[in-house]
């Protein structure tokens, strides 16, 4: 609120600063503008700009880290019965000081004797923090305005060249955006590395990558089963793996079949009415598909193969009849088909683009051969294509193995080494949802497994990312 | 030179082979470009098989059956001073059983059987017009409320009695009563504006999606209101203004690869820096906002690049040559034309983001959130994690409300994609 109610102090001061500086700006040439290097409005810009952004920067920092100053200071000095008390019973401690000084819910600890004395000392010395480290907060603030204005107003004069400073502002802006990209994936890598490295230290790494048995739950246990191979990962590499080759056979051919025959063959009509349609597919939410597979495709998978089943049972193949009895719905088949039909438009797009891409004389000179069109197809531009087919099948098997909402609604959770489609299998990301869904202590292994899943995942993506644009580019520049 | 005046025997043998192959190659041509046609059937008929399913699925949802009872509110029944210690749901029960021409036996074993095909919704209305005005007690009112889903189901023909009676929820005698009441006229069916106004709840019948809806737009909003700039900015900086170096080669590769980084690993990210470190309350729009902003902010860049390249040189030609300097020649001329390209970017990108569930599971998006939410800070549930929690539900009910839900996400995504494409052919500029 004292934030909020701050930034709209600011803003208004700035405002009039803007207006300030302006009015000073065309006096000082006596009303004729022309006399300025500048614009006008650059002037009152440029006091503005002094006036409003470090002061706003300040309250916006102390809003985001006031909380975590203050609880860093409360822990100053902490009296004798605190210090006996356990690590995480002083967390809550301070948590229920904190609380209580704002007037919310404390936990339901009782606390007595010299323990209650101390909490009251620090409920009153949390509001006495609170007040000290806001009241500076906003005289520093209130301080940086002014001494912006003050450095700024006596600057503006006719000579002064003020949209090159505030072009400078602009610049920094421009540089801060650009730098918000790479600070995202310093931040996915810092947080996937730090994370896995304190799950590697319960886990050998080894052990994770190679390890055949992949069963968190019994980590929770005080007995720690957690480094004799609960988490090795390979059923999960297997069941993603199996997952997302089902998703490509059904993928690749039916993605690359229309993408030739919409740039090859279809007439323009066609074209606006399929090209669309296709683009539908591919908007709509993955969750969608996963209702799809877990309500629709897995009942109807599951009773065609129990038909099947049924009427193999008694006759020579007994053995598969009982076993397709018994399949689930939770089968790798289901989730890898519907994957499928979501990859088609993303494989189809692509691959279109890549054929589109091969120049029209190659074409023509085949055909001036004599060839027919599917052999100019099939023996020169899927050639020339290739490079390009390969690249959007690998950002295709790279988002297969990535996508997430499919196989957590309709693939299964037990991890299980095989490649049976009709066994239920997991996935990486599977576990990664499961493993992080609900409240979690962030200090077992079973928690920070997840983050050794992600990284694995991060890194597999991004090698496959990395690869399939290094191909797009080399091919591009054989035809530029 | 012509047919006639080759060898005559060689010819017909070699004309016989060529027309053979010929054959040949003309009926792979036929197979090949039925192959095309295959796949193309095979993509558009997937396409139809979803939406018609989920739309079969679902369109019943936004039917729904009302029924109206009129409850004696008797005054020995009511606590004057204890009006919620009542028990309303029975009252509603009774005087339903009355309607029917039945009395409840001694174990309530019918007024419990009512209660299976009644929504506790009318016992709650009950309640408020009590409290609202304590001088109805003693009176008759009229309380107008959804059906227990299940009944809703049998209405919709969902639940048949031709359903061995052991094997279906209703009963044989819940069902002659539903067919009664239908007959007296006190069921009423229209459009379903409950699915619309109300938001998550344990009964399937009283579950809306109202508060997923005013999550969904907050929560874009904080997307939006992030990605949108600092992608804009950040597309003008790389494209119009930064030097050829190896750091602006680092950033264009860097975002290249961050657009096809899963949103799975965004979630963990917000988990372990915003929550964790910056520690940004839990399941909030603020944080799934800022979540799926970092998500949608390597595909604004792309899209507001590809943009800002359309627009001709000599724009900013013509721009500098009158004296603009770069940073008024960008603003002032570049980005307002490329405007329209940007805009069908964001949209695009954004309507990607609210189809987005993954990241938000994450970030405790997964909890039951019975109403709208509080503030940016406060609790919310947002559309697809709703389809998603819904789906996970045991009860029939919840099954027809998943499918509505997903219409509606659609509806939003199509709104938002046409959007797109209008501003596209309104705006557009061919150079």
């Amino acid at each position: 609120m004292l934030t909020w109610i701050a930034l709209a102090a600011l803003t208004l001061f700035s405002i009039a600063a803007y207006m300030a500086a302006r009015r000073r700006a065309v006096a000082s040439v006596g009303g004729k503008t022309i006399g300025l290097h500048s614009l006008p409005g650059y002037y009152g810009a440029y006091a503005a700009l002094w006036a409003g952004v470090p002061a706003a920067l300040l309250v916006l920092l102390i809003a985001m880290f006031g909380g975590r100053m203050e609880a860093g200071m409360l822990r100053l000095d902490a009296p004798a019965a605190v210090q006996a008390l356990t690590a995480p019973q002083q967390d809550v401690f301070y948590d229920d000081a904190r609380a209580l000084a704002r007037g919310g819910q404390p936990s339901e600890t009782p606390y007595a004797g010299d323990l209650k004395a101390a909490l009251d000392a620090k409920v009153a010395r949390s509001t006495q923090l609170k007040q000290m480290i806001d009241f500076g907060a906003l005289s520093l603030a209130a301080v940086l305005a002014l001494a912006g204005v003050a450095l700024a107003y006596p600057k503006i004069g006719p000579d002064f060249r003020a949209r090159n400073r505030v072009e400078g502002w602009v610049a920094l802006l421009f540089i801060v955006c650009s730098v918000t990209a790479v600070l995202t994936t310093v931040g996915i890598v810092a947080s996937l590395v730090w994370e896995s490295w304190r799950f590697f230290q319960a886990v050998p790494p080894f052990e994770f990558l190679f390890g055949l048995e992949w069963n968190p739950q019994i980590a929770m246990r005080s007995d720690q089963y957690a480094s004799t191979g609960a988490f090795g990962a390979v059923p999960l590499f297997v069941g993603t793996f199996l997952i997302m080759i089902i998703a490509m056979i059904v993928a690749a051919p039916v993605g690359l079949y229309s993408a030739i025959y919409l740039s090859e063959y279809a007439s323009p009509w066609t074209r606006s009415v399929v090209k669309p349609m296709l683009e539908i597919l591919a908007g709509v939410p993955t969750v969608v598909y996963g209702f799809f597979a877990a309500l629709t495709v897995g009942p109807l998978f599951r009773s065609f193969f129990n038909w099947i089943g049924g009427m193999l049972v008694g006759g020579p193949m007994d053995g598969i009849g009982l076993y397709l009895m018994q399949v689930q719905n939770q089968m790798a088949l289901v989730a890898g088909a519907v994957m499928g039909i979501m990859l088609i438009p993303f494989v189809s797009s692509l691959s279109d683009d890549i054929i589109n891409a091969v120049p029209q004389s190659l074409r023509d000179g085949s055909l001036a051969m004599g060839a027919t069109r599917s052999e100019t197809v099939k023996k020169v531009v899927l050639p020339a294509a290739l490079p390009g087919i390969m690249a959007a099948l690998l950002l295709a098997i790279s988002r297969a193995v990535g996508e997430t909402m499919i196989v957590t609604m309709a693939a299964g959770l037990q991890a299980k080494t095989t490649l049976n489609p009709l066994d239920t299998v997991t996935t990486v990301t599977v576990q990664i949802v499961t493993l992080l869904t609900g409240d979690q202590e962030f200090d077992s292994p079973k928690t920070l497994s997840a983050f050794g899943l992600g990284l694995t995942l991060f890194v597999v993506t991004l090698m496959l990312n990395i690869v399939a644009l290094r191909i797009v580019q080399k091919y591009r520049e054989q035809y530029d | 030179m012509t047919d006639s005046t080759l060898p005559t025997a060689a010819a017909t043998d070699l004309r016989r082979i060529v027309e053979a192959r010929l054959k040949q190659r003309h009926a792979q041509e036929m197979r090949f470009r039925l192959y095309g046609r295959i796949a193309i059937i095979v993509a558009l008929s997937f396409l139809a098989v979803l939406l018609g399913r989920i739309i079969s699925q679902g369109y019943t949802t936004f039917v729904d059956n009302q029924i109206s009872v009129s409850v004696y509110l008797d005054p020995a029944k009511i606590d004057r001073t204890d009006i919620g210690g009542a028990n309303y749901d029975m009252m509603v029960a009774n005087s339903l059983l009355s309607q029917l021409g039945e009395t409840d036996d001694e174990f309530g074993e019918k007024s419990g059987k009512i209660m299976e095909i009644m929504s506790n919704d009318l016992g709650f209305q009950l309640l408020k017009q009590v409290r609202a005005d304590p001088s109805v007690i003693g009176k008759k009112v009229t309380v107008t409320g959804p059906m227990k889903s299940d009944a809703s189901l049998y209405y919709k023909g969902q639940i048949k009695r031709s359903t061995p009676e052991d094997s279906r929820k209703l009963d044989d005698q819940q069902l002659d009563w539903l067919d009664k009441l239908k007959a007296a006229g006190s069921i009423k069916s229209g459009f379903n504006f409950g699915f619309l106004t109300r938001s998550d709840s344990t009964e399937p019948e009283q579950a809306g999606v109202l508060g997923a809806i005013v999550g969904s737009m907050m929560m874009l909003f904080v997307t939006a209101f992030l990605a949108v700039p600092v992608g804009v900015l950040a597309a003008t900086y790389l494209e119009e203004f930064a030097p050829k170096n190896r750091w602006t080669d680092i950033i264009e590769v860097n975002i290249n690869n961050l657009a096809a980084v899963p949103s799975i690993v965004y979630g963990l990210l917000g988990l372990a820096v915003f929550i964790n470190w910056l520690a940004v309350p839990r399941s909030s729009p603020l944080i799934g906002g800022l979540v799926l902003a970092l998500m949608a902010l390597p595909t604004v860049i792309i899209a507001t690049r590809s943009a800002l390249k359309a627009v001709p040189p000599s724009i900013r030609e013509a721009a500098l040559g009158v004296g603009a300097s770069r940073t008024q020649t960008v603003f002032h001329h570049v980005l307002p034309l490329a405007m329209p390209g940007v805009m069908t970017g964001a949209i695009l990108s954004l309507a990607h983001a609210l189809g987005e569930t993954a990241p938000l599971l994450m970030i405790g998006m997964v909890s039951f959130v019975p109403g709208v939410p509080e503030g940016f800070t406060g609790a919310a549930t947002v559309l697809p994690v709703q389809v998603f929690i819904w789906e996970n539900a045991s009860e029939r009910g919840f099954h027809e409300r998943t499918a509505a839900a997903i219409i509606v996400l659609l509806v939003f995504m199509i709104v938002m994609n046409l959007t797109a494409i209008l501003v596209r052919r309104r705006f557009e500029r061919r150079w």
